[in-house]
């Protein structure tokens, strides 16, 4: 192929591709303005004929789930009441971990590194029994304190590494001149090491976040009911489609679902590709 | 008093040791330079010192206080970086401040360390800069000043001129100098940079593969150097060292050079007939082979005109440094900048044999 065409012809396969990996989100978007009739008279893909935003009001507070029919809503907050709490909590504590292990070195600190990467790899069906055993005996089945420790641990593999890797590059002489001011383990890592931290707790918080939030295993197999986070909640929504269908509402309520990690990424994107491909502290 | 002893200092990696038995006696006031190739030692010595790591065995006292368990912001010492090391995020002021911090120092007498140290070292309009907002040189000062503000037993420089430019390395190397002059402090100086040592020091310890090979003031570092090793590594050209054999003429011991041809008389100092025949290695610094009309002072008789092959020049402005082929063995000489000589032509040079020192070859230890 003549080379002023093989660009051209890459732009395309890669138009190409984007399209079909936007399809799904266009049509869920579009249904989202779109009355239910509209759709099944239609086509599950299409313009809308009139836009309806009644959809998102109805499905956030009044459509019903299960038996209940206060809308998303209470789920939607039961995900954000799991979510923060597990992002900031281990978070800090990867933070924490990382700093302690790649700037004071202990005997042992590369085994005790290895396990705790070792949870990267595990498939989290392999935990689902060790975890039911736990939150039983702490009482805490059936609960989003349950949820936000289990993801707390869970997340504490990921975020160690982050941080670890990224405290790698702070020069020891920086926690030398701190040891000889006087500093201990916490000062140090509170006035010196975290006011560098930013760039990798960005990069941690948006992946613990958006890790958190769709999380849908966990979820289903320790929350019932009203305890039950987003995601969980929108199988619920789905199991009525084949007695009634409301494709409208429940697109609406795909998109609300899907919102805030949307925004997260929107918002840190740009620091979390940047804190990915960086590690340097300058 | 001593304000640093250190008594059989060992540290082991493994079964590697890298400091094997090291003593030294630090008086009050005094400026120490640790000096030696990397891999010497010198760093994990001051590393030690300040408590930064240990020893695996012997001891450390600091103003007469075992060092033992005791930790490094405990000991009283202050150091400066090679990289600086100074805290991103906080302003020159903060990280001037933040040991006096961590120790509780009460607001007040923060403020008045830090003018004062800030005063001294012309940073005053610096103090709310970050430490990426400042040059090179700046970034020193604020270093040092980090470590003037606590006024400790005990100063620790680690090569803390090796990242600057070689004007800027002069300029901060006098102003060491000056304030170490000013305010008596007593510095331990770890350089691998052997002009830093000689223009900075009191006393020099030359460090090789973990050992001190010579503890001395400058001077007899450089005229007198314990061994090869020293007699090698001191000096910018560093001294030649030629092997010879000792011979007796007229109540007069001669070092005589390769086949006879050439011969150096010995300083009465080394005035024992009963070497004669013996194999040494002479040493001689290359500023004592100098152009003919050079006057050296003293005893005439020190004094002698050889004439010498010449290889090659290497013309530094301030002089002229050649390399000469003497007794079959390549020396250097300096001479003045103003005399041209053409590399494989044979000139007259004044050989100046006062200095002269001798080793043993087996032991590579001085004689005299």
């Amino acid at each position: 192929m003549p080379r002023r065409l093989a660009r051209p012809a890459i732009h395309a396969v890669l138009l190409l591709l984007a399209v079909a990996y936007l399809v799904p989100l266009a049509a869920v978007a579009l249904n989202s303005v779109r009355s239910t009739e509209d759709i099944l008279q239609t086509s599950m893909i299409g313009l809308p004929r009139a836009l309806v935003w009644t959809n998102f009001s109805q499905t956030w507070s009044s459509y019903c789930l299960a038996e209940h029919c206060s809308g998303i809503r209470p789920y939607f907050l039961n995900s954000l009441e799991m979510t923060i709490p597990a992002t900031i909590i281990s978070t800090l504590l990867g933070a924490l971990n990382g700093y302690s292990l790649a700037l004071w070195r202990f005997r042992g600190d590369v085994w005790v590194f290895g396990i705790i990467t070792l949870g990267v790899f595990l498939p989290e069906q392999m935990k689902l029994v060790p975890w039911v055993i736990v939150l039983r005996e702490l009482g805490l089945f059936n609960t989003i304190a349950g949820l936000v420790l289990i993801h707390i641990v869970q997340g504490l593999s990921f975020t160690t590494l982050f941080c670890r890797n990224y405290y790698t590059a702070i020069p020891t002489d920086l926690l030398k001149a701190a040891r000889i001011d006087g500093a201990g383990f916490f000062r140090i890592f509170w006035r010196i090491v975290l006011p560098l931290s930013p760039p990798i707790l960005i990069v941690t918080v948006i992946w613990q976040f958006t890790g958190i939030w769709n999380e849908y295993l966990y979820g289903v197999t320790f929350a019932a009911g009203e305890q039950q986070p987003i995601t969980a909640a929108l199988i619920a929504l789905s199991a009525h489609v084949s007695e009634a269908p409301h494709y409208g509402e429940q697109s609406a309520a795909v998109l609300l679902a899907a919102a805030p990690t949307l925004l997260v990424y929107l918002f840190g994107g740009r620091y979390f590709l940047r804190g990915l491909t960086t590690g340097a502290v300058k | 008093m001593s304000a640093l002893r250190i008594r059989d200092v060992w540290k082991r990696y493994g079964h590697l040791p890298v400091l094997k038995g090291i003593d030294l006696d630090i008086d009050n006031g005094e400026f120490t330079i640790l000096v030696g190739p990397s891999g010497c030692g010198k760093s994990t010595l001051l590393s030690i010192i300040a408590g930064l790591d240990n020893a695996s065995q012997g001891s450390i006292e600091i103003g007469g206080r075992p060092m033992e368990g005791v930790a490094a912001k405990d000991r009283n010492i202050a150091m400066v970086f090679q990289s600086y090391a100074l805290y991103p995020s906080m302003t020159v002021r903060q990280n001037m401040t933040f040991g006096m911090e961590c120790r509780r120092v009460p607001k007040r007498q923060q403020i008045e360390a830090l003018e004062r140290v800030a005063k001294l070292l012309q940073i005053e309009a610096l103090l709310d800069r970050k430490p990426s907002q400042l040059s090179g040189g700046q970034r020193q000062r604020v270093a040092m000043g980090r470590a003037l503000v606590r006024d400790p037993l005990l100063f620790l420089f680690d090569e803390p001129l090796s990242n600057l430019d070689a004007k800027l390395r002069v300029e901060m190397r006098m102003e060491i100098k000056r304030l170490h002059a000013r305010l008596g402090s007593t510095i331990v100086y770890v350089t691998h940079d052997q002009i830093e040592a000689m223009t900075l020091a009191t006393r020099i310890a030359v460090m090789q593969q973990g050992e001190v090979q010579q503890f001395a003031d400058p001077d007899t570092v450089y005229n007198r150097p314990a061994n090869l090793f020293v007699a090698r590594f001191m000096g910018s050209p560093p001294m030649n060292t030629l092997p010879a054999r000792l011979a007796a003429e007229n109540s007069q011991l001669w070092a005589v050079l390769g086949d006879g041809a050439v011969r150096l008389p010995v300083p009465a100092a080394f005035g024992d007939m009963t070497q004669v025949g013996r194999e040494v290695v002479l040493g001689i610094r290359p500023e004592c082979i100098a152009e003919q009309t050079r006057h050296f002072d003293g005893d005439p008789a020190a004094t002698l005109l050889l004439d010498i092959p010449v290889e090659m020049t290497e013309p530094t402005g301030a002089e002229t440094i050649v390399l000469l082929r003497l007794a079959g063995r390549e020396v250097l000489g300096r001479i003045s900048p103003d005399i041209r000589l053409l590399p494989g032509t044979t000139a007259r040079f004044t050989v100046d044999t006062r200095k002269i020192c001798l080793f043993d070859p087996q032991t590579e230890r001085l004689i005299a």
